[in-house]
């Protein structure tokens, strides 16, 4: 209950909401707004980049949970995202699976890949678990491109537009609805897991390894569990985007993009969900504002036209680098900052 | 305010009195540091048992291989239950120790300091609870039934160590003193067999080292719970502790009570002149 005075609760429920106050349930209700009437909204282009977002935000959550929440780092999601793919994809065109048991092998498969190269954590720390994990980034890699009996090797893997329930997606627009469908469901799991005692362990092991096993918690146990449900999500992430694009080459799931995942979270904000979601569309979003802008100057400064790829690799590591000085804490934080100057505006000081 | 407390802090099931926490023979090494020479000492059910010593005389070490941190080369630890044999805690690793009702409060503050008192204290019912990935996932339903029944006990440890004013807060922000009192609560939540607590006066005024004796005292004589309390100040240690055990360079010089341990010759030697008043 909010009041003029502050907000109170009489009930453990009512402590224990996400959403506390009208203004909170008014700005929820605008999100889902906002996300419904995109696609009528958007044009071609700015769809499909909607449609990216989507699923870059199931992959950024899935990581945040290993990096953000439980302290523990990996340069192999990138891998892991292919595994996703290649496992759905070849499920689908190989043995002519339903897409959604297709999906869910994936899922599962994922999970498991991700868990075993998971186990260095055990031992590892910081940068030796970095580079344990790049060693699993590069072992997939390999695998995706020279084990040509299972993937295909180079060659791409071309899959039909899924039919679910009967109906055909083939349009941005069909799978703008499938895409945020799922990541609604994903952030919606992801933020209850972190209000129950599994997450708080998972933050525990993050705060203060050896408190949190002298108050019960089997690190070791915990440490995997965070690899398999994070690579469990981006395992969805990555089978959805098999899918979505129709086709799979292990050119999307190199170093590059770990490293990329890895922006997202830094500049949403570590170990928040909400965080995970802004850094996903921010990433998304800023290589396509990039694009249009240097199309739009393309005829009066040709230069610009040719160099985008260099001007946005610029930029990325720019964005990085002036986050991790000035805003370290993501923009998450600076939405706090944001609501907090509004919560106290007439008392500006 | 003040309310009847409906859950009992103790996890013990042992009958007052009778020999809980069996330390025999341990001898600890860090390469050419003897932490810890055959030491041995009893702990019983119910009492409040001090270890002093001299600084670097293994107390800390001594708690370390009670939690499992450390493994002792010699000797064993047994916790006895009195519903089976005892466990050997020198061969349990420490999540499974804390299962066992061995609660602990550290030397220099170990909270999970990024979270609130609320969950910090949560976090002491981690053993107590079940966790599901997908029931966590749903959130409504056994998960949140679960969280709020664990609620209740935790609100009576805040009630308890009266940080009510800060449950919300984060730890990181809080006050030495206060941080110092949400470690004992977090280990209380447990619902401890034994209560090891390093220091937890350290770096205290006088007032907070009272609250701090009356809330250990409390534990003890209203729950029933085992206390064992690492203290440098001897006043403390003299008044609330029913035995007391002295290390000195790894080795136990001797256990007994206050008074006997006061005079003991080799106690007063090792404190090298200081008064043990
Ligand atoms: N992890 C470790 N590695 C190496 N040596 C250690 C370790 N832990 C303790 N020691 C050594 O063991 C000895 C006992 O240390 P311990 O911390 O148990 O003393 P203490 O009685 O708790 O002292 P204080 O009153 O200062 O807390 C010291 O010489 C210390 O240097
Ligand atoms: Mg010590």
């Amino acid at each position: 209950m909010a009041t003029a005075t502050g907000v109170y609760h009489t009930s453990y429920e009512a402590d224990l909401a996400l959403r506390k106050t009208r203004a909170e349930w008014i700005r929820l209700g605008l999100i889902v707004l906002l996300v419904v009437s995109a696609p009528f909204l958007l044009n071609p282009f700015w769809l499909t980049v909607a449609n990216q977002i989507g699923i870059a935000i199931i992959g950024a959550v899935g990581l945040n949970i290993l990096v953000g929440h439980t302290g523990l780092i990996s340069l192999g999601h990138g891998a892991f995202l292919g595994v996703g793919a290649y496992t759905s994809a070849i499920l689908v065109t190989r043995l002519e699976a339903p897409t959604l048991v297709a999906i869910g092998v994936a899922v599962a498969v994922t999970t498991v890949i991700g868990t075993f190269f998971g186990l260095p954590s055990l031992r590892l720390k910081g940068l030796y678990l970095a580079m344990a994990t790049l060693a699993a980034q590069f072992i997939l890699l390999f695998a995706f491109r020279n084990w040509d009996f299972i993937t295909g090797g180079t060659d791409a893997i071309v899959v039909a537009s899924p039919e679910i329930f009967g109906f055909t997606l083939r349009t941005d627009f069909h799978w703008y609805w499938v895409i945020f469908g799922v990541a609604a469901l994903v952030v919606f799991a992801a933020r209850n897991l972190f209000r129950t005692g599994l997450g708080r362990a998972f933050h525990a092991v993050r705060d203060q390894d050896i408190a949190a096993a002298v108050m019960g918690i089997h690190v070791g146990r915990q440490k995997l569990l965070a690899f398999a449900i994070s690579s469990g999500l981006v395992g969805l992430a990555g089978a959805m985007t098999a899918h979505y694009r129709t086709i799979v080459t292990w050119e999307r799931f190199t170093l590059d993009v770990s490293v990329l995942y890895l922006a997202m979270i830094i500049v949403g904000g570590l170990g928040s969900v909400a965080g995970a979601v802004y850094g996903a569309t921010f990433m998304t979003v800023l290589p396509a504002a990039i694009q249009q802008l240097a199309r739009n100057v393309r005829d009066t400064i040709p230069m610009l036209g040719r160099e985008i790829p260099a001007i946005q690799l610029i930029v990325f590591g720019l964005v990085i680098v002036l986050f991790l000085l000035f805003e370290p804490r993501g923009l998450d934080r600076t939405w706090q900052r944001v609501k907090d100057y509004f919560r106290l505006w007439p008392f500006r000081y | 305010m003040s309310r009847a407390y409906r859950h009992n802090l103790n996890g013990s099931s042992l009958e007052p009195g009778t020999r809980q926490l069996e330390i025999e023979a341990v001898a600890l090494r860090f390469g050419g540091v003897q932490a810890l020479q055959n030491v041995s000492l009893d702990v019983c059910q119910g009492e409040i048992h001090a270890i002093i010593g001299p600084n670097g005389a293994g107390k800390t070490s001594l708690l370390n291989c009670i939690s499992g941190l450390y493994r002792p080369q010699e000797g064993h630890i047994r916790l006895h239950r009195s519903d089976g044999p005892p466990h050997d805690l020198t061969r349990t690793r420490p999540s499974r120790v804390a299962r066992l009702g061995v609660a602990r409060a550290f030397q220099n503050i170990e909270l999970f300091k990024h979270m609130t008192v609320l969950d910090n204290l949560m976090l002491g019912r981690h053993v107590h609870m079940k966790h599901s990935v997908w029931r966590s996932f749903l959130y409504y339903g056994p998960a949140r039934r679960q969280e709020i029944a664990e609620r209740q006990l935790v609100e009576e440890v805040i009630d308890f160590l009266e940080i009510q004013a800060v449950r919300h807060a984060h730890v990181g922000a809080l006050p030495y003193g206060v941080q110092k009192r949400v470690e004992v609560g977090r280990a209380l939540c447990l619902q401890p067999a034994v209560l090891l607590l390093d220091e937890p006066m350290a770096g205290m005024n006088t007032e907070e080292k009272e609250d701090m004796a009356r809330f250990i005292l409390d534990v003890n004589a209203l729950a029933g719970v085992t206390v064992v309390l690492i203290e440098h100040d001897m006043e403390v240690v003299m008044d609330i502790s029913e035995r007391v055990s002295v290390l000195d360079f790894g080795r136990k010089i001797t256990t007994g009570p206050p008074a006997d341990v006061k005079t003991h010759p080799q106690v007063i030697e090792a404190y090298l002149g200081e008064e043990v008043s």
